[in-house]
């Protein structure tokens, strides 16, 4: 009996003794990887806050002798900046004016698109879909040319509009996909009653499963807006000049400078350009999350 | 709204006539509703892929051309040496994008399934480079492997006074910068999936293994991440995916050089297509895109499908 | 050999005491069952046997010693589980033989163990196979398989019959009360299904938010439940309660429904604890087979005649709904009587199998 006693006391202190070691391990690898994401955040805001003579003496981690913000006036408003440097102001409601309607667009659309096809289906509704689907998949490459030579007849080229028609129609396939995917789950007896109940496609769009939809507008929103805000791709192909959007701008703005380079200001830009997103993100990140994980296809 | 008996449906209630235009509208409305969107689908991304694949057989040059030519354009292509040094670049890229994102993503995944108070916290600040453009991160990693000021300058403030990081501007290493920018921003991705995957495993079966004597470790290596299976698929797919289609981190990390070194299928494209005016030339390396990501998505889509018509 | 001890055992979550000072004692070889409804604390109490929980006040004791900071596979118990929790990816074979290979177990053990428990759980065939190509019923068997290759001292079943059809379900049981007798093991099983509870357990400790109501062999529970909850949970269906008042007239002690006071139910010959006193306020509780209708030739103490509200028929039974003043009393009668919704029939209620209750405490009086 006593040697048993003892067997079962020293399997209890190896256990805990091997519980706080690993939990030590554990913390130490988590702690280290969430330095290697802040660090460059970290680097971005201590350099614009910065002069350029700190950053040439100094290195990049670090801290700023005082917080300078004229790097950031420069990035924002270009004052004190020779005439023909880009800054951010101008473009940065470009980009506004054009993700606002794309996003409300694209949601609106493929909330109805994702209601129609998944509760009233009707013949070819499901090859509609798979088409919808592929379309989230394909490298825009592929379309670039074509779409240039089209705005370019419809007259949009190199302005704010066509980039709200650009991103209106690649934003389809998301939203489709998305809504689609939420009102799968929903049982259709709600939509048989409300039919028994005489409410036709559009009164049930708007009474019934609207009010419901919260959740997924919200998913939707916010990855429309962050991959419209964040594109580069489509603004550096459609628009030069004035009515570019805010990623043209910054990626304008760092390499072009005609002076000296000006690492500060270049960082401040960054930041601004990314600030939106990020505080979206912040705010609500785990609506992010599940557009990230929604997107990746479940029937 | 409805007369009569109020259990038969308004349609068939022989007390309110309903006319054939309400009907047929009825009927046909989600139709009416889906096609705009659907002819917009079918107009901006099947006819104009139809377009661009069209033109890679033509000699379109600045403008587009619409005789057939044939090959011609392909075979231009795989003879450049500039091609071939972007593909290159996307394999390598590929690759180590793949392999060290799918090892981070799982291990945070797998860490931060262990019941922590800071989960929270701690996934917000791995995840968060996935909000950020991919100019914003190139712009912020070209400032930290800026060869003089950045990385190199740290490192020798610190007392080796022989370390050299000019990666950025090496002509051999140059692509290595953008695998380092682009794992920083989209293993988080995959920590994400991961995190989800582990967390729909039943707890009963980690309880099952416990009572079974396994350790932690052989846990997760011999039963929980063989579960996962699905979601490394997905993992894959969606990467190669990003992979193929980069083309913003490179403009702003390296511009695809220094020299072409750097270059990949995506900013060959853009090149070819805006700044060298040679569209069939820009069309056909679009069409390869194309065909690379359709052979690695539809049989991706056809057997998620599947599972899915099978649960 | 193995008995097990649980005393003074209280466990939180948060806020929420979902055990309250559990004390229960367990013999070497017993079947012990925790009856109860959702979130009494019964599978709770079974994860922390098992290792899998931790305690906030108490011990848990095995072979009389304290377990409480002893690892699940320290404990030497093996459990089976509501959902089998078999290993997706592994085969049957690698699955059943896993916790002992995690053991270090000799191969030729191992291939022992695996014949002959296999061939004894009928699933000797299926070894190659994976646990989604299995039936619900053979992937149940598998996972005793792997309980029972550890030879455990203790084995720990936490609902394993829920997930599987009516018929599947009343066949498993079978299997585990042989294996039962067959192994002589101690044996703890969670369950809200008081039939399984009544066939299987050697006895039965029936739960409800966290507190042991009674813990006794399955014909005592049946027979004298400890509380109105006991009583109405063990039984189907379920037993009668009738609100009344005690009346006691010098040796004569009778119950006074509040439905109808002219009526005076004798109880004269019920056990009671304490000197029952007049105006006491009291549930009669009487079970259905305990009340039938007269026979003619019977003499009867008070008449109660009440008209028939409602007939089920249940295979080889009926369950005939009385109308008692009010109320409902349901009774349990063979097949064969001629009786009609509404005819009046007069009833004769056994006695000795009833249960009083005080209304305010809930407990047997």
């Amino acid at each position: 009996m006593p040697a048993e006693a003892s067997h079962y006391e020293a399997l209890e202190s190896a256990a805990e003794r091997r519980r706080a070691i690993f939990r030590w391990i554990l913390f130490g690898i988590l702690g280290l990887f969430a330095l290697y994401y802040l660090i460059p955040l970290y680097v971005m805001i201590v350099t614009s806050l910065k002069d350029m003579d700190e950053i040439r003496s100094g290195n990049i981690i670090a801290l700023p002798s005082a917080f300078n913000f004229e790097a950031w006036a420069v990035a924002w408003g270009g004052r004190g900046y020779a005439a023909g440097d880009v800054f951010l102001r101008p473009f940065f409601w470009n980009s506004i004016q054009m993700v606002v309607p794309a996003v409300v667009v694209s949601t609106f659309l493929g909330a109805l698109n994702g209601y129609a096809l998944t509760k009233w289906r009707f013949p070819g509704s499901d090859w509609i879909f798979l088409l919808f689907l592929f379309g989230c998949f394909i490298p825009y490459q592929a379309i670039l040319l074509p779409m240039a030579r089209t705005l370019g007849i419809l007259g949009l080229s190199n302005s704010v509009n066509g980039l709200i028609l650009v991103h209106s129609v690649y934003g389809l396939s998301f939203t489709t996909l998305f809504f689609r995917n939420y009102y799968v789950s929903i049982p259709d007896e709600i939509i048989k009653a409300a039919k028994i109940d005489g409410a036709g496609f559009f009164k049930i769009f708007f009474m019934v499963i609207l009010p419901i939809s919260a959740p997924i507008i919200v998913v939707t929103v916010i990855w429309q807006f962050t991959n419209i805000w964040n594109d580069f791709l489509f603004g550096s192909s459609f628009s030069f000049g004035d009515s570019a959007p805010i990623q043209v701008a910054l990626n304008n703005m760092v390499l072009t400078s005609t002076s000296v380079k000006q690492y500060n200001v270049d960082m401040a830009a960054a930041i601004i350009a990314g600030l939106p997103t990020l505080i979206v993100y912040v705010l609500a990140g785990k609506y992010f999350i599940r557009g990230l994980t929604a997107g990746s296809v479940k029937g | 709204m409805i007369s009569g008996d109020p259990r038969v449906p308004s349609s068939r209630n022989s007390y309110c006539p309903r006319s054939d235009t309400m009907d047929w509208l009825q009927k046909n409305l989600p139709r009416m509703v889906v096609a705009p969107s659907f002819a917009a689908i079918l107009w901006f991304v099947y006819g104009f892929i139809l377009w661009t694949i069209y033109v890679s057989m033509t000699k379109s040059k600045l403008l587009p051309i619409y005789k057939f030519w044939g090959l011609g354009q392909h075979f231009r292509l795989w003879r450049m040496d500039r091609w071939y040094v972007a593909v290159e670049n996307l394999f390598i890229f590929t690759v180590l994008f793949l392999i060290i994102c799918i090892i981070i993503g799982v291990l945070l995944a797998v860490l931060l399934d262990q019941k922590i108070r800071a989960e929270g916290f701690l996934r917000t600040v791995y995840l968060y480079p996935m909000a950020l453009s991919f100019i914003v991160t190139g712009t912020a990693w070209k400032w930290i492997l800026n060869p003089t000021l950045g990385v190199q300058k740290l490192v020798r403030d610190w007392g080796f006074t022989e370390f050299t990081f000019d990666w950025l501007v090496s002509r051999d290493m140059s692509i290595y910068t953008i695998v380092i920018a682009g794992v920083w921003q989209s293993s988080g991705f995959v920590m994400a999936m991961f995190l989800a995957g582990l967390r729909s495993v039943d707890d009963e079966i980690i309880k099952a293994a416990k009572i079974d004597g396994a350790s932690l470790f052989s846990t997760y290596t011999t039963i929980i991440i063989p579960m996962l299976r699905p979601v490394f698929m997905s993992a894959v797919v969606i990467l190669c995916h990003i992979s193929i289609k980069s083309y913003d981190l490179i403009v702003a990390l390296t511009a695809g050089g220094p020299g072409t070194s750097s270059d990949m299928p995506a900013v060959f494209m853009t090149q070819m297509a805006f700044h060298r005016s040679e569209i069939g030339l820009a069309s056909a390396s679009a069409t390869i895109m194309f065909i690379t990501v359709t052979a690695i998505i539809i049989p991706y889509l056809y057997s998620e499908l599947r599972r899915d018509n099978a649960r | 050999m193995a008995t097990l001890q649980v005393k003074n055992l209280t466990k939180n979550f948060g806020p929420t005491q979902v055990l309250k000072q559990i004390n229960i004692d367990i013999s070497d070889g017993e079947f012990l069952v925790l009856l109860g409804p959702s979130g009494c604390g019964k599978s709770t109490l079974l994860n922390i046997i098992a290792g899998l929980e931790t305690v906030n006040e108490g011990e848990v004791r095995i072979n009389d010693h304290v377990v409480n900071k002893v690892e699940p596979k320290d404990r030497n118990i093996a459990m089976v589980f509501q959902s089998y929790a078999l290993y997706p990816s592994m085969t049957v074979r690698d699955n059943i033989l896993f916790g002992l290979k995690q053991r270090k177990t000799p191969q030729e053990e191992m291939e022992n163990s695996l014949q002959h428990f296999s061939k004894m759980l009928k699933v000797d065939h299926l070894l190659q196979r994976k646990p989604g190509q299995l039936s619900g019923g053979q992937r149940q068997r598998v996972a005793m398989g792997r309980a029972l290759v550890r030879k455990p001292e203790v084995f720990l079943f936490d609902e394993p019959l829920s997930n599987l059809d009516a018929k599947l379900r009343v066949e498993m049981r079978h299997e585990i009360k042989k294996l039962h007798e067959q192994l002589g093991t101690t044996m703890i099983y969670v369950t809200h299904d008081q039939v399984e509870a009544m066939s299987l357990a050697t006895r039965i400790a029936v739960m409800d938010e966290g507190i042991v109501q009674q813990i006794d062999s399955p014909e005592v529970v049946y027979d004298r439940p400890e509380s109105v909850f006991v009583a109405d949970f063990v039984g189907s269906p379920s037993i009668n309660m009738i609100p009344g008042k005690l009346v006691v007239e010098g040796s004569l002690v009778a119950v006074v429904p509040d439905a109808q006071s002219s009526l005076k139910i004798p109880v004269s010959g019920y056990e009671f604890r304490e000197a029952p006193r007049s105006g006491t306020g009291v549930l009669l509780g009487v079970r259905p087979e305990c009340l039938m209708p007269q026979s003619s030739s019977e003499q009867t103490e008070f008449q109660l005649s009440l008209p028939v509200s409602l007939i089920e028929l249940t295979g080889h039974e009926q369950n005939i709904t009385f109308n008692f003043y009010g109320a409902e009393i349901v009774s349990r009668l063979p097949r064969g009587n001629q009786l009609k919704v509404g005819d009046v029939v007069p009833l004769n209620i056994d006695l000795g199998g009833v249960s009083i209750f005080d209304s305010t405490s809930r407990k047997r009086i």
